[in-house]
């Protein structure tokens, strides 16, 4: 199929908005990646700093809207076209939901630093943010390319980021037992893993997007939930 | 009948216009009761293969068409057939409204006339009456049936053409673009009308408007260059085509 459309405007229109999902994109990677040091660092300007950008991310998601609205409305778009502007509109939200869990998490890090030090902790919890970053980049890669199989291969590195926080969840757990005053860091660091364990299932909500965008079906819901914690009760001793 | 029964086959159909091969071994089911929309570039054919429907083709000395076409399991071009019954029983409705030069009583009342539908002028009246409401535009027209036709709006001029298509009770109506001479209220009436018209009809509308196609039938064919590249739920077709050449047609690109 020729790429280009009799009408160039509706071609730059296309493209502007693609832009600023990209734009949009390497905010969040920046607040994911930035949150990740704040925490190792105990770093509170960076993790304000953090805070602050989310503002941007948000605007950025607006304006989004009214330009995939302002593109329906005037444009009419049919099939590849249609799916690009909905599919826009989906990553779009999504990355801002990411944009929030990187907030939360740089809120955290400003408390934690005034907290008992958990070793080992922050740096299970950079791997994990980095593994999130990075599928999230191969999202939006896989979207740039209209490459469907880099977007599958992200949906299957989402189980190894649930694997990682269902060992954190563990280690965690084994910390707050072994010392109470552990508690109120640990519950922290648990809050941050849940967060990076979101980020990456709404990274594989952007993956399925593009699954969809390529080849006009979203994929079949068949990959194995790999966060089992919901159903770790039972981990928890019985007091004597 | 129930609204998936197919009303017209068409096997391995080819037209020829002399030499130029207009029509290359088209083979489609068209369904009872819904609206099916024929789309693509200008000179793919669709007006061709329309018109080969109700064989209007048969008045064009160069034209040859072969192939099976078949309403209600009979074929069409079968030499028992008189294409005159045939016409009466597959309507057109045409691209530039086209009333008859008489008032807008005798332009309804024509067909009903010389194919002996009514035996007086009472039943002649309730003819034109139920055919000018189909038409959706008895209210407009009522207190001045003696009126010419031709001095009707292109809007009402269409709708009495479509009034006068119905009153013979075709079962299948034809439209080669109906719409492309209107503004859009009228457009909106006769898309309204068409939506209406399929409860009794099965309808074939060629359009060059996507989003008239998209927004009046349930099954759209896309032809190019005397070719059927696709056809399919309208639905589907708008969101997610087979084939590219639909693809780069629909979405507006160079093809």
């Amino acid at each position: 199929m020729n790429d280009e459309h009799i009408s160039s405007a509706f071609d730059r229109d296309l493209e502007a908005i693609q832009a600023e999902i990209l734009k949009m994109g390497g905010l969040v990677e920046e607040a994911i990646m930035k949150a990740t040091v704040s925490l190792e660092t105990h770093d509170s300007e960076l993790a304000d700093e953090v805070c602050n950008a989310d503002a941007s991310i948000d605007l950025l998601e607006e304006q989004i809207n009214q330009e995939a609205a302002r593109v329906i409305a005037l444009r009419q778009p049919a099939a590849v076209d249609l799916r690009v502007i909905l599919t826009v509109l989906k990553i779009a939200a999504n990355l801002e939901r990411i944009g929030d869990y990187a907030k939360n998490m740089a809120k955290r890090t400003r408390v934690l630093s005034q907290l008992t030090q958990i070793n080992g902790a922050t740096a299970s919890l950079r791997r994990m943010a980095r593994e999130v970053e990075r599928m999230l980049r191969d999202a939006l890669n896989a979207f740039i390319m209209r490459d469907s199989i880099m977007a599958n291969g992200v949906l299957v590195r989402d189980q190894d980021v649930d694997q990682m926080y269902n060992a954190l969840f563990r280690e965690f757990l084994t910390f707050m037992m072994e010392d109470p005053r552990n508690i109120t860091p640990c519950i922290q660091l648990h809050f941050i893993a849940k967060n990076i364990e979101r980020m990456g299932d709404l990274v594989t909500n952007i993956a399925e997007q593009v699954v969809y965008l390529v080849t006009g079906t979203l994929p079949d819901d068949a990959r194995p939930k790999m966060d089992l914690t919901s159903m770790e009760l039972e981990v928890i001793p019985q007091s004597k | 009948m129930n609204a998936n029964s197919i009303k017209i086959t068409s096997r391995n159909v080819q037209v020829y216009y002399g030499d130029t091969h207009a029509i290359k071994d088209v083979n489609v089911d068209i369904q009872d009761k819904s609206v099916t929309a024929f789309i693509g570039p200008s000179g793919c054919g669709k007006s061709t293969f329309l018109r080969c429907l109700n064989r209007m083709n048969d008045t064009i000395d160069i034209c040859q068409v072969s192939g099976d076409i078949q309403l209600d399991g009979e074929d069409i071009y079968d030499k028992r057939v008189d294409p005159v019954q045939l016409r009466a029983k597959v309507g057109m409705v045409f691209q530039k409204p086209n009333p008859f030069p008489k008032s807008i009583y005798d332009n309804v009342a024509y067909g009903p006339r010389i194919h002996g539908l009514a035996k007086n002028k009472g039943e002649l009246d309730d003819i034109v009456e139920k055919s000018l409401r189909r038409g959706a535009i008895w209210d407009e027209v009522k207190d001045r049936l003696d009126e010419p036709g031709t001095g009707l709006s292109g809007g009402q001029q269409q709708r009495l053409c479509i009034a006068r298509a119905v009153a013979t009770e075709p079962e299948v109506l034809l439209m080669d673009e109906p719409c492309s001479a209107l503004d859009p209220i009228a457009t909106a009436q006769i898309e309204e009308l068409i939506d209406e018209l399929r409860e009794n009809y099965s309808v074939i509308i060629v359009t060059h408007s996507m989003q008239q196609a998209a927004r009046v039938s349930q099954k759209t064919a896309f032809f190019h260059l005397g070719n059927l590249v696709e056809f399919g739920e309208t639905g589907e077709i708008f969101t997610n085509p087979r084939d590219e050449r639909t693809e780069s047609y629909i979405t507006g690109r160079i093809g």
